[in-house]
């Protein structure tokens, strides 16, 4: 409780200090709005076209479903992988047989790319939710557990040591010394392995649903609707920008303020 | 009365002996310190004490009820505050606030500035740190204090500093104190009685026992003894000095 109220009281100067963000994102709009005066309506809507578009998208309730749908299957999907990275990562670090053999299959896993899946997803579950999920599953769970992987891996043996000195207790270790080292590895992994999967996401819909954000994308492409197309890009931006500077930000600030 | 005993004993890393036919006894309320080169297999025998090694070969008896060890290097819990850390030995033991009392007054006690307190050990300096090790070293009030090199990468003043706080807790709560040290200096400034460890295997070749109380030793005895010290041929053996040098 303590932790969440400095998380709020610190909010304000956190958002005070994104002043020098805030500034370079004006600076790619007026890039963009120069773009759309060379090359026209066609090419690169101006962004307050796409904006319109957007406010439109917005009252509709069609796109509603979409967003719901796709942030559905996203956390879906990114929670799978989480629970699953996270376990099998921990418990793949605890014995050195396991984390040695897991690495080149890990390594295989992050180099085939998520493309590669979605046509084999398509194949082995058709069109719809579950290809969708299974690839952002099979994407970013490498992320997660090579980041779980890690932590069990480094645990420091002096600190280990320094505890044992003291005769602390099984749990009191667990407290003060597993928990927060495999924190410091895992939150990170975690964040990563977020915005992968809001990126496979759409991908993912885009080839396979005929729902979804990423859907809705497919079929602004084939009507050419390009203000259409980029409104939904600047949604998808907006998305991620919100949960990664009002959610996780503050709360990565504050989780590793021991950190250099 | 509690005692620390130490009886015939061997330890082997693989097939490499480390420690051959240890023998020795610490007394309540007495300082031993272990003088020999590096990699002689020191720190092996406060491990070995300490219970954080198996005692394979020999017997090692502990009658004393709390021990705490200070290391070399502070390890410090780097997502605590300094205070927490200090907390650390004793927090499921005692409550909250009277702990936090009795960890501010040592801290405050070792030289530590109220400010210090509520920051992370990367925001220290390294002799702070190393305060805040000995603070919570000795928040637990133990009968038995195990020191691995803690000074050695300190300054003058600071040593001085924190060896008075270990000579203080041995008068008044009859501390007892392991020392490991390569610093002769040093272990004649502590110790009642030092041992001295040479490398491969690693074996005590000689016990001298300082008489004059440390209160009394002043730079005069303690550079005169360090001088006869190492005039002997055995310690010049054992840290390798050439003669001459």
């Amino acid at each position: 409780m303590k932790f969440l109220a400095k998380v709020i009281k610190d909010f304000p100067w956190f958002l005070w200090s994104g002043w020098g963000s805030i500034a370079s994102i004006f600076l790619f709009l007026a890039v963009w709005e120069m773009g759309f005066q060379t090359y026209g309506e066609l090419i690169l809507p101006s962004p307050k076209t796409v904006f319109e578009v957007m406010g439109t998208l917005l009252r509709d309730a069609s796109f509603h479903t979409d967003v719901y749908l796709t942030v559905k299957r996203g956390l879906i999907g990114f929670s799978v992988s989480l629970l699953l990275g996270s376990v099998l990562g921990l418990t793949a670090g605890y014995f050195v047989t396991a984390s040695v053999m897991s690495r080149p299959i890990v390594t295989v896993l992050v180099g085939i790319p998520p493309i590669a899946w979605i046509v084999l997803a398509m194949i082995w579950f058709g069109l719809g939710d579950m290809t969708v999920m299974f690839t952002v599953v099979i994407a970013s769970f490498p992320i997660v557990f090579t980041g779980a992987l890690q932590g069990s891996r480094t645990i420091e043996g002096e600190l280990k040591e320094m505890m044992e000195s003291f005769h602390i207790g099984f749990l009191q270790k667990v407290r003060d010394l597993y928990f927060p080292h495999l924190f410091s590895y895992l939150f990170p992994s975690w964040i990563s392995a977020l915005g992968m999967s809001w990126k496979i996401v759409i991908m993912a819909e885009l080839l396979s649903s005929s729902d979804g954000i990423g859907a809705s994308l497919a079929v602004a492409r084939s009507h050419l609707d390009t203000p259409l197309a980029l409104a939904l890009v600047s949604a998808i931006i907006g998305v991620l920008f919100f949960i990664e500077y009002v959610v996780l930000e503050p709360m990565k600030r504050e989780i590793e303020s021991w950190r250099n | 009365m509690a005692q620390l005993e130490v009886r015939e004993l061997n330890f082997y890393y693989g097939f490499t002996q480390i420690l051959k036919g240890i023998n020795f006894s610490l007394e309540e309320g007495k300082i031993i310190g272990i003088v020999g080169p590096s990699g002689g297999g020191k720190t092996t025998i406060l491990k070995l004490c300490a219970n954080l090694l198996d005692v394979t070969e020999g017997e090692i008896q502990n009658s004393f009820s709390r021990s705490s060890v200070a290391f070399q290097d502070p390890r410090l819990l780097p997502w605590k505050t300094s205070l927490e850390n200090i907390m650390m030995p004793l927090h499921v033991k005692m409550k909250e606030r009277e702990l936090q009392e009795k960890a501010t007054a040592l801290a405050l006690k070792f030289g530590l500035d109220k400010s210090d307190l509520i920051k992370y050990p990367k925001d220290l300096s390294g002799g702070m740190r190393q305060r805040v090790s000995f603070a919570r070293a000795l928040i637990l009030e133990p009968e038995l204090l195990f020191l691995d090199e803690p000074f050695s990468a300190l300054d003058i003043g600071l040593k001085k500093e924190l060896q008075g706080f270990v000579l203080e807790a041995c008068e008044k709560q009859k501390m007892s104190v392991l020392l490991i040290t390569h610093d002769l200096m040093e272990a004649i400034k502590l110790c009642d009685t030092i041992l001295l460890l040479k490398s491969d295997p690693g074996e005590i070749v000689a016990r001298y026992t300082i008489e004059t109380p440390q209160k009394e030793r002043d730079d005069a005895l303690m550079f005169e003894r360090t001088k006869a010290f190492l005039e002997e041929t055995l310690i010049r053996e054992i840290f390798e000095i050439k003669v001459g040098a």
